[in-house]
């Protein structure tokens, strides 16, 4: 499991208390346990640790302040959204400052004609798009939590959703944020152009995991709404065949909007829950959007029904109208707690593969299921090569829990093995230091703590997250490696 | 071409790390390396004097796969090799990068960020960048990002590495997304005011019709679609106009400056300001000639002999920035800055970063800024 990084402060816990309430309202500084309970974890709940006090500051310069006062006295801060990450990111410190952006929530300018919206960290991914629908417009991407998840959150983890393929991650959708570094200084990154003079800090910033500085306003770009949108589903008889129809399509010169991959325990699990109709005999069902102009959806809706039937879809069906659309997605959209209902927990995985390689990655995570006795359901962002699969498990069962770590650390070492990933959208966090040790060698980690240490050279801003010291990394080596043997020597290596 | 040549490229950089190690500060920048590609975009950035570190041997594909929208080359391809793979298999590089020459390498454009007339359509080169393989100014060989489109693990280095200018890191390898090639593509071309293209280009990017790039000069504004049959059909019925021949020679003359407007001997300045911004503090000379509009007005060229200050301060205004991106024949090295000053935060954060991958200032030095 994880432990905080022990720091030496020069303050006393109840002389930053103290300090903190002159800087921010009183009532906006918590320390008393039960006030802090609610910020012991985020969206990953079975990592858990209360901070020493939580701040809310509301303005800037509030912000500024509580930051100086950090850096003067070391202590550490963990910057907090709304807490929906799934890697731990948001873990408190134990000796530490939660500094929470909760009280940024303003939109604070719309410019349809540039289609920008400027807003602070703390308003909710599916506002932004709620506001600006009236200029028939909308933020792209598309974090399923997007109804909890903040921007300055989606900014810190670089965050996805179904529709990246097609329309990119956070960092292709952002034009300017403001920061404020560990010192307290404010800097505004990008411009109004669309690009910047100097090194491209912007893309630094998005996906560095509260690492780097503070994000306190953004400045998100806006797409025109298609003119419309149209869903296919498509069953298959075997997983290996609707992967390959993934790369049929994508070949057929069309990219999706959204390209979803469910395995029948996914399909059986959301089919019992949100009867979205799905077929219950498939081992594998694609969910293919299309949008775009009429003319353009109409064309490519005829060409992707053809390729889905040559690809050996027993079964594709194509919405028949808005309402049947948003029923073929309920049941994608539904999986996590659908999947939730077979088992008391649950542990949701995140790594990136090429696509090519799905047929090995499935049938090592169904012999590593076995081995672990820990059933596995698949959700994938097939378009992408963005596994989720998720471990069923009982946490009440002593030591489970620990298996399923271990197990999801060998599907993301398998993951790594095959040319992907760790972690395609959910980022690093607490939850995969370990794995960061088998994807980058010692120079490259190296090289993140440069980086780290030409922002905040004394480690204070989410210390021991998302880039593990290479102490770390010996030690689990050591833990791993048996005799120098890799894990999976039958792969071939990238 | 395959070729791999990294380890004398480690090797060079490596004694250059060693030699500026032993000697006192003051003396360092002796050791410095000037990185050449094809020697393409010379013209482009600050002249600086420096043994050269000939990355052009470093050569060749190193994976293409179409279906998974991936090609990963060494840093010396040349970018034309890479665009007949793509062409052959239906596929493109969607930030339509210019080569300045046939000479021009895939690490070089990169390097610098160069994108075309898609990228406010389609994004820079620095969206498509999935990972690259880089030697920072240790001698280190490092490996960002990779061949995925999702990929958070670690910071994103790999698009540090765009448009640093080498300054960070020699590329030695970068992936890049592709994407398929659209079906037609068509030019529609008006008449008229600026005003009256930057309302027409503002109402249509309101909308999801298929547009791919615009231009506007010498009064007239053109706009490329790009789609399926269908969907340009209905688009150029939608937006009207009259529909331009010979199509992609325009395109390709803008994208290369090889259209007569960048037939000049003046200075040509290249301005990124908010596409709607009309009262920019700059005097046109000739009623707006001097002026080429690019994505959306988001880019605008300019030919000018107006001191590099003014325009730099002007674009400031705005929340702009503009580059002198190619500098006068008749004058060697102009006296301004050639790319917008950074503010002191910034500029402070940029020298720290220079130091975290090029600590003895041997890569580029000066290229960009004097400071790093």
């Amino acid at each position: 499991m994880h432990t905080t990084e022990h720091v030496e402060s020069t303050i006393s816990d109840t002389a930053l208390i103290t300090a903190l309430k002159k800087l921010v309202r009183s009532d906006a500084v918590l320390s008393s346990d039960e006030d802090l309970k609610p910020y012991e974890c985020d969206g990953l709940s079975a990592y858990r640790a209360l901070p020493l006090v939580v701040a809310l500051p509301e303005t800037i310069e509030q912000v500024q302040d509580v930051l100086k006062l950090c850096h003067s006295h070391k202590v550490p801060v963990v910057a907090r959204g709304a807490g929906t990450g799934l890697s731990g990111g948001a873990l408190p410190h134990e000796q530490g400052v939660l500094l929470s952006l909760a009280k940024f929530k303003n939109i604070l300018h719309i410019d349809p004609t540039r289609r920008i919206a400027r807003v602070q960290p703390g308003v909710r991914n599916l506002a932004i798009s709620q506001a600006v629908d009236q200029y028939g417009l909308y933020y792209a991407p598309d974090p399923s939590s997007q109804i909890a998840c903040t921007i300055g959150g989606n900014v810190a983890e670089n965050s996805g959703g179904v529709h990246c393929l097609k329309y990119g991650l956070t960092v292709h959708n952002i034009q300017q944020l403001k920061i404020i570094t560990i010192d307290g200084e404010l800097l505004t990154i990008g411009g109004s152009g669309l690009d910047s003079p100097g090194y491209d800090l912007l893309a630094l910033m998005t996906g560095s995991e509260g690492m780097l500085g503070v994000i306190v306003e953004v400045t998100v770009k806006l797409l025109p709404k298609p003119e419309r949108a149209q869903v296919l589903l498509a069953a298959f008889d075997d997983i290996v065949k609707a992967g390959e129809a993934v790369g049929n399509i994508i070949a057929a010169g069309i990219i999706p909007a959204g390209l979803e991959m469910m395995d029948s325990l996914a399909i059986r699990a959301a089919e019992d829950f949100v009867h979205a109709g799905y077929p219950l005999d498939a081992e594998a069902i694609l969910l293919c959007e299309l949008d775009g102009t009429n003319e353009e959806v109409s064309e490519h809706v005829a060409k992707v029904r053809d390729v889905l039937k040559q690809s050996g879809a027993t079964e594709v069906r194509t919405a028949k109208d808005e309402e049947e659309r948003l029923v073929f997605w309920k049941g994608r959209k539904a999986a996590f707690p659908a999947v939730g209902r077979l088992s008391p927990d649950y542990y949701c995985m995140d790594g990136t593969i090429p696509r090519k390689q799905l047929p090995l990655v499935l049938k090592t995570m169904a012999d590593l299921s076995a081995e672990y006795n820990l059933p596995v359901a698949n959700v994938f962002h097939a378009g992408d090569g963005n596994l989720h699969p998720l471990i069923l498990y009982d946490a009440n069962i002593p030591g489970e829990l620990e298996r399923t770590e271990e197990f999801g650390g060998k599907i993301l070492e398998l993951c790594v093995e095959v040319g992907g990933t760790i972690t395609g959208e959910h980022g690093v966090g607490m939850e995969k230091i370990n794995q960061m040790c088998v994807q980058f060698n010692s120079l490259e980690l190296q090289q993140f703590h440069a980086v780290k240490a030409a922002f905040d050279p004394q480690s204070l801003l989410n210390p021991g997250k998302a880039v593990p010291t290479l102490h770390r990394c010996a030690e689990f080596g050591a833990m791993h490696v048996h005799k120098g043997e890799l894990p999976f020597p039958e792969l071939e290596r990238f | 071409m395959n070729n791999d040549i990294s380890q004398q490229l480690q090797q060079q950089i490596q004694s250059a790390f060693e030699q500026a190690a032993s000697k006192q500060a003051a003396y360092e920048q002796t050791s410095a390396l000037q990185i050449i590609g094809g020697g393409s975009k010379s013209f482009y950035g600050h002249t600086i004097s420096a043994q050269a570190l000939n990355v052009s041997g470093h050569s060749g594909v190193l994976n293409y796969e179409p279906t998974e929208l991936v090609i990963t080359a060494r840093a010396g391809t040349l970018l034309s090799d890479i665009e007949k793979l793509l062409e052959n298999n239906g596929q493109m590089l969607a930030f339509e990068p210019p080569a300045y020459s046939a000479t021009a390498t895939i690490g070089g454009t990169i390097a610098c960020n160069f994108s075309g007339p898609r990228r406010a359509y389609a994004g820079a080169a620095r969206d498509f960048l999935l990972g690259c393989k880089i030697i920072n100014g240790r001698g280190e060989i490092l490996s960002f990002g990779g061949e995925v489109m999702k990929n958070v693990a670690g910071y994103d280095v790999s698009r540090l590495m765009a448009g640093a200018m080498g300054t960070l890191g020699v590329l030695l390898e970068v992936s890049l997304k592709v994407l398929p090639k659209a079906e037609k593509e068509t030019t529609q071309i008006f008449s008229c005011s600026f005003k009256e293209a930057s309302e027409k280009i503002h109402g249509l990017s309101r909308t999801a019709l298929p547009v791919s790039a615009t231009c506007y000069h010498d009064s007239v504004l053109r706009i490329r679609l790009s789609g399926t049959n269908n969907a340009v059909a209905a688009a150029m019925n939608t937006i009207g106009g009259d529909t331009m021949e010979s199509v992609s020679d325009y395109w390709l003359s803008v994208k290369e400056h090889q259209h007569d407007f960048f037939n000049t001997e003046k200075p040509l300045w290249r301005l990124s300001l908010a596409s709607d911004t009309e009262n920019l503090a700059i005097k046109s000379d000739t009623n707006g000639n001097d002026f080429l509009y690019e994505w959306g007005g988001a880019l605008r060229w300019l030919k000018t002999d107006i001191a590099g200050d003014k325009i730099q301060s002007a674009l400031a205004k705005v929340e702009g920035h503009a580059t002198l991106f190619r500098k006068s024949n008749a004058s060697t090295e102009q006296s301004c800055n050639i790319f917008q000053p950074l503010s002191p935060g910034l500029l402070q954060i940029h020298k720290k970063l220079k130091q975290a991958f090029d600590p003895k200032n041997i890569l580029n030095p000066g290229k960009q800024y004097p400071d790093l």
